[in-house]
C-alpha cells in the first residue's frame, strides 16, 4: 500500500516539475531574446585589442548562459522555499519519496552537456588569444622589477635593443610622474616577451582584458594587437612587496607612424 | 595508541537487530573511572574526550575567527576612500597575509574537521569516541600551539609575515622577506598541518572501524560521509604542503635553492605544490559545510534526503576532480596545460550541481520549517550559487586573464568563503548548539542577525565583483581618486559593518543561552541521525542505548514507525502496517 502511494505521488512530482520547468524556461529565456539585438556588456571592458574582444565575446556568452543557469536554479530554491514552507498549525506528513532515478540522470547529463560545450568555446577563445605571430610589426621586452618597469623595443629578429623606456627606481620615489609610459602602435602585431628581475609580478592591463605573470625562470610570450588609440593605465596585479601599489605603468596606443617617429626620437638615447 | 573498541559490540550479535534498540552493556568500572576524570580547567587541558576536544577546537577556531574578522575591517576602513593612510603599506601587508592565513588555516578548516567533525562523527556513526582518543588530544594542542606560534608573528622584529597567505616564491624567501615573522609563519603551518593529518587519521579510521552495528556504509549520515571524503584529502594534500615548506625553510636558513631561478632553482615549485595542496584545501573547507547543509535540510522539511546515494558519488567525485584542478590557480603563469586543467575545473560543476538539485529536491513537496538552521542553510545556497557560477566563468583561462589577481577573484572566493563559513558555520552551530550544551539558542536575534549577514554579504561581494571588472587589483594598499573605485568600496566596508553587526548578535546569543538556559531536551529538531537518540549533552561515552540501524535515518526510523525509510527500494520492508 505505501509503496503503491509513493508511486501515485511520483507521478504527479513530474507533473509539477514539467509545470514548473515550463515557466521557469520561459522567465529565464525570456531576458536574453529580449536584448539579443544588444547584449548587455556585464560591467567588463569591451576590449582595446582583437584578444581582448575575443575574451569580451566569450565573457559575455558566459554570463548569459551562468544567467540562464543561476535565474532556474534560484527560482527553484525560491519556489521551494515559498510553496513548501509548513503553514501554522499543519502536521500533515509529506511524502517520504527519496529518488527519481530519471530526474536525477536528467540533471547530471545536462550540466556536463553545459560545460563541455563551454569548454568548446573556451578552447577557441584560448587558441585566439594565446597566439603569437612569427613575423610581427614591433617586439618588446618587458622586464618587471621591483618595483617598476622597462620597456626595450628590440630590432625585427629580435635580439638587440633600440629603444628604452624605464621607470621607477625601487627607492620608493613614486609619483605619476615616473610611471613609465610606453608607445606601442595601433593596428599592429606587437609580441611581448615578459621577464623578471627578482619576484613574480604580474602585468596587467584592464582594458586589454590581460594579465600574464612575469617571472624568474619563466619567460612569457604573447602578441596584442591593438585597436584603438588612446592611454591604457596598466599596473602589477600579483602582489610583489611593498611597493606592490605603486608598481603602475601606462601603455599610449598611437598611429604606426607617430609610433615609428616616437621610435627614433628614443632609440638615439637608450637611458637607463 | 589505544584503540577504542565499541562496547556494544558483542551485545547486538545476539537478537539484538529485531528490537527497537539495544541497551548498551555498561561497564560499571569504566564507567565510575571516567566519571572520577579532572574536571574544570583541568579536563579541558587534559581530556581526550572527543566532544571535549571538539568544543576546544570550535571555541579557539572561533576566536581566530574574530581577530582576522578585526583585520579585515581595519583593511577595509583603510580601502574605504581613495588615499587613506590608516596604517602603512608594509602594516597593510602583514594585515592581509595574517587576515587570509588565520581564516583560512586556523579557521576555516580546523572549525569543520577539527571542532564540528570532532563533536559529531563518532556520534553519528554510534561510536563511543573517536579511534584515536589521545592523537586526538595532540591535534588540538598541535593546532593551538601553531595558531599560537602564527600570531605571535606580530611580536617579532619586522612584523610579521607580510608576503600574502599563499607565501609566493621567491617572495618569501630569505633575500627578499627576511626576518622571524616568516618562520613563524612556516614553523605554524607546519604545526598546524601536522594537527590536520593526525585529525583526518582519526575520522577515517573511526568511520571505518567503529560504527555501530546495523551501519552499514550506505546508511551513514552525509556529513559523515563527507568527512571521512575530507579526511581522506587531507591525507593526500597536506603532507605535500609540509614539502613545501621545509624547502621554502631550507631555501631561508640552510642555503639550498629549490625555489630560486638564479642558482638553478624553480620558482614554479613552490605554486605548483602550494596549489596541489590549495585545490583540495578548498574542498577539504567546503565540503563539511555541505554535510551540514545536506543534514539540516532533510530534517527541517520532514523528508529523507532526495538521492542519497547521488550525493555520495558527488562528494567522492568532487574530492577526486579536487586533485587535479591545481593550475586553475596559475593560468596566467604561462606555464601549465590550459585545456586539461580548465576542463577538469569545470567537471566540478556537475557533481556540485548534482548536490544543489538533490537539496532542492529534498525540499521539494516537503513541510519546510524555517526555524534559524534552516535560515542560514537557504542563505548558504542562494550565496553561494553564485560563486558557483563565477567559478565556471575563472575556470576559463581567457577570462582568467581579465581577472586574475583582482577583486573580482577576491569576490569569488569570498563569495563561497561566506556562503559556507558563515552561513553554513553559523546554521550548523545554531543546529548542533543544543546537542552540545543542552540549551536552544535564541530564535530571534539568529533571525535578525541572519537578515544581516544576507544583506552584509551581498552588499560586499556584489562591489567587489563589479570593481574587479574595472581593473582594481587585490592587494593594494590604496587608490587615486581618479581611478573611480572609491563609491563601491565605501558600499564593501558599510555592508562589512552589517556583518560584523551579525557576527555580534551571534556571539551575544551564545552568551544569553548559555547564561540563561532554555533547555533543549535530547531532540529539539526532530532530528533524524543518532546524536539525536543519547542525550543532550551526550553522557561521557555518548550512548547507553542504540537504536535498530536499518537505514541512514534511524532516529527518524523509531521516532516515526508509520514513515520509516523503505528500505531495498520497499522489498525487505517487514513492517506490519504494509503487510494489512
Amino acid at each position: 500500500m505505501i509503496k503503491a502511494k509513493a508511486v501515485k505521488l511520483d507521478g504527479k512530482f513530474i507533473q509539477n516539475i514539467k509545470l514548473v520547468g515550463k515557466k521557469l524556461v520561459f522567465f529565464a529565456v525570456a531576458p536574453v531574446f529580449l536584448t539579443s539585438c544588444q547584449v548587455p556588456s556585464f560591467f567588463a571592458y569591451k576590449g582595446s585589442t582583437t584578444q581582448a574582444q575575443a575574451e569580451y565575446k566569450l565573457y559575455t556568452g558566459f554570463n548569459l548562459a551562468a544567467m540562464i543557469v543561476g535565474i532556474f536554479v534560484w527560482a527553484l530554491i525560491l519556489w521551494s522555499i515559498f510553496r513548501y514552507r509548513r503553514r501554522k498549525g499543519d502536521e500533515s506528513m509529506p511524502a517520504q519519496f527519496h529518488e527519481h532515478r530519471f530526474i536525477e540522470f536528467l540533471y547530471t547529463i545536462i550540466p556536463l552537456i553545459t560545460v563541455l560545450v563551454l569548454f568548446y568555446f573556451t578552447v577557441i577563445t584560448e587558441n585566439q588569444v594565446d597566439a603569437v605571430s612569427t613575423t610581427p610589426n614591433v617586439r618588446v621586452t618587458i622586464v618587471a622589477f621591483q618595483w617598476g618597469w622597462e620597456f626595450k623595443y628590440m630590432n625585427s629578429s629580435g635580439n638587440s635593443v633600440i629603444a628604452t623606456v624605464y621607470g621607477n627606481d625601487g627607492g620608493g620615489n613614486f609619483s605619476t610622474s615616473t610611471v613609465p609610459v610606453a608607445y606601442l602602435p595601433v593596428g599592429e602585431t606587437v609580441t611581448v616577451t615578459l621577464e623578471s628581475l627578482d619576484v613574480v609580478h604580474g602585468f596587467y592591463v584592464p582594458e586589454f582584458n590581460f594579465s600574464r605573470y612575469a617571472q624568474p625562470g619563466h619567460i612569457n610570450t604573447f602578441d596584442l594587437n591593438i585597436v584603438n588609440a588612446g592611454y591604457y593605465p596598466g599596473r602589477c596585479t600579483q602582489f610583489c612587496g611593498v611597493y606592490h601599489t605603486e608598481m603602475q605603468f601606462g601603455i599610449k596606443a598611437v598611429s604606426p607612424q607617430k609610433f615609428e617617429s616616437w621610435l627614433k626620437s628614443h632609440s638615439s638615447a637608450p637611458t637607463k | 595508541m589505544t584503540v577504542i573498541t565499541p562496547r556494544h559490540t558483542k551485545v547486538l550479535s545476539g537478537d539484538g537487530n529485531r528490537g527497537d534498540s539495544v541497551d548498551l552493556n555498561h561497564d560499571d568500572d569504566l564507567e565510575h573511572g571516567h566519571h572520577a576524570g579532572p574536571s574544570g580547567i583541568l579536563k579541558w587541558l587534559t581530556s581526550t574526550d572527543h566532544k571535549v576536544i571538539g568544543i576546544s577546537y570550535t571555541v579557539t577556531a572561533l576566536v581566530f575567527f574574530l581577530i582576522a574578522g578585526l583585520m579585515a575591517e581595519v583593511i577595509r576602513v583603510q580601502l574605504s576612500a581613495p588615499d587613506l593612510h590608516l596604517v602603512t603599506q608594509h602594516q597593510f601587508d602583514e594585515l592581509f597575509t595574517m587576515h587570509g592565513s588565520l581564516m583560512i588555516y586556523l579557521f576555516a578548516g580546523p572549525i569543520a574537521f577539527g571542532g564540528l567533525a570532532n563533536y559529531f562523527v563518532p556520534l553519528q556513526v554510534g561510536a563511543p569516541d573517536m579511534a584515536f582518543p589521545r592523537l586526538n588530544a595532540l591535534s588540538y594542542w598541535l593546532y593551538l600551539s601553531g595558531s599560537l606560534i602564527m600570531v605571535s608573528g606580530f611580536l617579532a622584529e619586522g612584523g610579521a609575515a607580510d608576503f600574502g597567505w599563499v607565501g609566493y616564491a621567491p617572495l618569501s624567501n630569505g633575500v627578499n622577506s627576511p626576518g622571524l615573522g616568516p618562520d613563524l609563519w612556516i614553523l605554524a603551518l607546519l604545526l598546524t598541518g601536522f594537527s590536520a593529518i593526525f585529525t583526518g587519521v582519526n575520522i577515517v579510521t573511526t568511520v571505518f572501524y567503529l560504527r555501530a552495528p546495523g551501519m552499514s556504509m550506505w546508511r551513514v549520515p552525509i556529513f559523515t560521509w563527507n568527512m571521512v571524503v575530507v579526511g581522506l584529502l587531507i591525507l593526500i594534500a597536506f603532507p605535500v604542503l609540509t614539502a613545501a615548506l621545509v624547502m621554502l625553510f631550507a631555501d631561508r636558513h640552510f642555503g639550498t635553492h629549490i625555489y630560486d631561478a638564479t642558482h638553478g632553482g624553480v620558482p614554479l615549485l613552490w605554486q605548483n605544490l602550494f596549489w596541489f595542496w590549495g585545490h583540495p584545501e578548498v574542498y577539504i573547507l567546503v565540503l563539511p559545510f555541505f554535510g551540514i547543509l545536506t543534514e539540516i535540510i532533510p530534517v527541517f522539511s520532514r523528508k529523507p534526503l532526495f538521492g542519497y546515494k547521488g550525493m555520495v558519488f558527488a562528494t567522492i567525485t568532487i574530492a577526486g576532480l579536487s586533485t587535479g584542478v591545481w593550475a586553475h590557480h596559475m593560468f596566467t603563469t604561462g606555464a601549465v596545460l590550459l585545456p586539461y586543467f580548465s576542463l577538469v575545473s569545470y567537471l566540478i560543476a556537475v557533481p556540485t550541481g548534482i548536490k544543489f538539485f538533490n537539496w532542492i529536491g529534498t525540499m521539494w513537496r516537503g513541510s519546510i520549517k524555517f526555524d534559524a538552521p534552516m535560515l542560514y542553510m537557504m542563505g548558504f545556497m542562494i550565496v553561494f550559487l553564485l560563486g558557483g557560477l563565477t567559478g565556471v566563468m575563472l575556470a576559463s583561462p581567457p577570462i582568467d586573464f581579465a581577472t586574475h589577481d583582482t577583486y573580482y577573484v577576491v569576490a569569488h572566493f569570498h563569495n563561497v568563503i561566506f556562503a559556507f563559513a558563515l552561513f553554513g558555520g553559523l546554521g550548523g552551530i545554531h543546529y548542533w548548539f543544543p546537542k552540545a550544551t543542552g540549551r536552544m539558542l535564541r530564535e530571534t536575534p539568529a533571525k535578525i542577525g541572519f537578515w544581516f549577514l544576507f544583506v552584509g554579504v551581498w552588499g560586499m561581494i556584489l562591489p567587489w565583483y563589479w570593481l574587479g571588472l574595472k581593473g582594481m587589483p587585490r592587494r593594494i594598499a590604496t587608490y587615486t581618486p581618479n581611478m573611480d573605485y572609491g563609491t563601491a568600496n565605501l558600499i564593501v566596508t558599510l555592508s562589512s559593518f552589517l556583518i560584523v553587526i551579525s557576527v555580534a548578535l551571534f556571539v551575544a546569543n551564545v552568551i544569553v543561552s548559555l547564561m540563561k538556559p532554555v533547555l533543549a531536551g535530547d531532540n529539539p529538531w526532530d532530528g533524524h541521525t543518532l546524536e539525536w537518540y543519547t542525550s543532550s549533552p551526550p553522557p561521557s561515552h555518548n550512548f547507553t542505548k542504540l537504536p535498530r540501524i536499518r537505514s541512514e535515518r534511524p532516529v527518524w526510523d523509531i521516532n516515526h514507525p508509520d514513515h520509516r525509510t523503505l528500505v531495498g527500494h520497499g522489498k525487505n520492508l517487514k513492517d506490519p502496517s504494509a503487510a494489512s
